[in-house]
């Protein structure tokens, strides 16, 4: 499975008879792997990892911002996070160990943007008792990938 | 032409250039070549390796170590050798840090032969091995291995070879060009002529950890073997760490004093940031050598998957990363048949002769290679196969 799902997370949807033979494996059983990887919710969806920054039209802005919020009783923070998680504006939310009890990290397409969300929207929520929100100014990597110039392969063609 | 009192010795001169190095010049110059002709891992060095040497440097550590190698190295090389093979080797005399294998192998020569002493040089093999031989004044003996056999040394043929002079057996599983292996059983009866015939063993394993069929059987662990095996092996291959030129031998005490004592001559000691990155690469690699594997592992079920698909024969690799594909039924020679790859179709892949006049007929096809430039590459070997009537009947080679 652990060999299935980095094909899938670095390849994208490769075709099933590619990856049944090359992890040794039927066609089938490749299917079937999928099917039960999706019904269990471990397999979301496929989609492209795009480096914003590149696309000079198209540019997003993002920030981390650490969330203290009041928990409840029986339920911890999971209603304010299932609240704040529905804006559109947010990329991801963690519960984290530490200062702060939420990271929520949210997309715009500049800063004000941002600004505007965390003033009006994130820290009135019932239950947000501060934030603190630091900018991404610049991505070096993401997902596993570099984003800096690749050094030149220098391999020589042939070698014994 | 320089005057005859520069010319160079009558050993240099009769040394046959390697069949690699010919092919390299075709090659070199030419653009966009995919090529599957790299003996050499395409990942970079884990970096947690290349950090830790680099500590190394920034905390001053850039002078000579002891000839054998630093203490810490040999120690953790003990117990990495105790792990993989159940083999106890004593860190002060038994093992000896080296300019990678091919330092190894020329301090084993050197330290094991007089003039005219042979050893059986099995056959497609590693470059190096037979000048080597040469190069200690002893007389390389070719034992040929055949693909009915799957490339595996057949004791009778070795056997036959034995003369008063044989002093060694050289043995080289996962196998550099054909990617074949060979079990514990099947090593078995290399073991006891080597102990009928009071020979030494020179066991080239530096591919054991790229074993993907069964699993690795280091050649001193056989009963009796260790006393007179010389095991050579290295990080190159399994750790991605070529350039650093680090190996190490590993073997009786006497012999490896007598390896120590050339070594201290002719190249002092390995090179000492190597040392500390491969202590570190023995610490805490096995994961990066996992993960290097599992790729492996895939690139040669799709080759070999695209082979078939071509009705190209090839013969299943157990280790390493070579595929040693047939090319006879074209009718081509194997330089012939690889020239026109290059040339035509921009592939590089090396003439099986480059590895012994038995490798006539094959080509060996690396695939350390990213997975898109395999695929590109089948599809090239597809068109020139197709022009030369001997395409394959299976699917349309475009399609993986």
């Amino acid at each position: 499975m652990k060999s299935l799902l980095e094909i899938l997370k670095t390849e994208g949807p490769v075709d099933p008879d590619e990856i049944a033979i090359r992890l040794g494996r039927t066609r089938d059983e490749v299917e079937a792997e999928l099917e039960s990887l999706r019904q269990e919710g471990i397999l979301l969806r496929y989609s492209a990892l795009v480096n914003w920054e590149a696309a000079p039209d198209l540019k997003k802005v993002y920030a981390f911002i650490n969330v203290s919020a009041t928990p409840e009783h029986g339920r911890g923070f999971d209603k304010v996070a299932e609240y704040v998680s529905q804006f559109e504006e947010v990329h991801s939310l963690y519960l984290m160990s530490g200062g702060a009890d939420l990271c929520v990290v949210v997309e715009g397409r500049d800063f004000r943007d941002i600004a505007r969300f965390v003033a009006e929207k994130l820290a009135p929520t019932p239950g947000v008792t501060s934030t603190s929100t630091s900018f991404v100014l610049k991505t070096y990597k993401m997902e596993g990938v570099s984003l800096m110039a690749e050094s030149k392969n220098s391999r020589l063609a042939v070698t014994p | 032409m320089p005057s005859p009192g520069l010319r160079s010795s009558r050993l240099a001169i009769d040394l046959p250039p390697s069949g690699i190095r010919e092919f390299f010049d075709l090659v070199s110059g030419r653009e966009d070549v995919i090529s599957l002709g790299v003996g050499e891992p395409d990942f970079s060095t884990p970096w947690k390796i290349c950090d830790e040497a680099i500590d190394g440097l920034r905390r001053g550590y850039t002078s000579y170590t002891s000839n054998w190698g630093m203490s810490e190295l040999r120690e953790a090389l003990a117990a990495d050798l105790h792990h993989r093979h159940g083999l106890t080797y004593d860190p002060a005399d038994q093992i000896l840090a080296t300019n990678g294998v091919s330092e190894g192998l020329d301090l084993a020569m050197r330290a094991l032969l007089d003039p005219g002493d042979e050893v059986i040089v099995p056959e497609p093999c590693f470059v190096a091995y037979k000048p080597a031989v040469l190069l200690a004044g002893g007389r390389p003996v070719v034992v040929e291995t055949r693909v009915e056999d799957s490339f595996k040394l057949r004791p009778e043929a070795v056997e036959a070879a034995i003369t008063p002079r044989t002093r060694a057996l050289m043995i080289s599983y996962p196998n550099n060009p054909t990617g074949a292996v060979m079990s514990r059983e099947e090593l078995l009866p290399l073991a006891e002529l080597a102990e009928k015939h009071d020979l030494v063993v020179i066991s080239d394993e530096i591919y054991a950890y790229l074993t993907y069929v069964g699993t690795h059987t280091g050649f001193a662990s056989l009963p009796g073997m260790q006393e007179r095996t010389i095991l050579l092996d290295g990080f190159s291959k399994a750790y991605a760490m070529t350039g650093w030129r680090l190996g190490y031998a590993a073997g009786p005490a006497h012999l490896l004093e007598s390896m120590m004592r050339i070594h201290s001559y002719t190249a002092m000691s390995a090179p000492t940031m190597a040392q500390i990155g491969a202590i570190e690469a023995l610490r805490h690699g096995s994961q990066d050598v996992q993960y290097m594997v599992g790729h492996y592992n895939q690139r040669r079920r799709l080759l070999l998957a695209g082979y078939k698909r071509l009705d190209l024969p090839c013969f299943e690799p157990g280790g390493a990363f070579y595929t040693f594909p047939s090319i006879a039924h074209t009718g081509l020679t194997s330089a012939e048949f690889s020239s026109r790859l290059l040339f035509e179709e921009n592939v590089a892949a090396v003439p099986g002769t480059a590895f012994g006049a038995c490798g006539e007929g094959y080509l060996r096809c690396t695939y350390a290679t990213h997975l898109d430039l395999l695929k590109e590459a089948l599809v090239r070997i597809g068109h020139l196969l197709e022009r030369l009537g001997c395409a394959g009947t299976g699917a349309d080679p475009e399609s993986v």
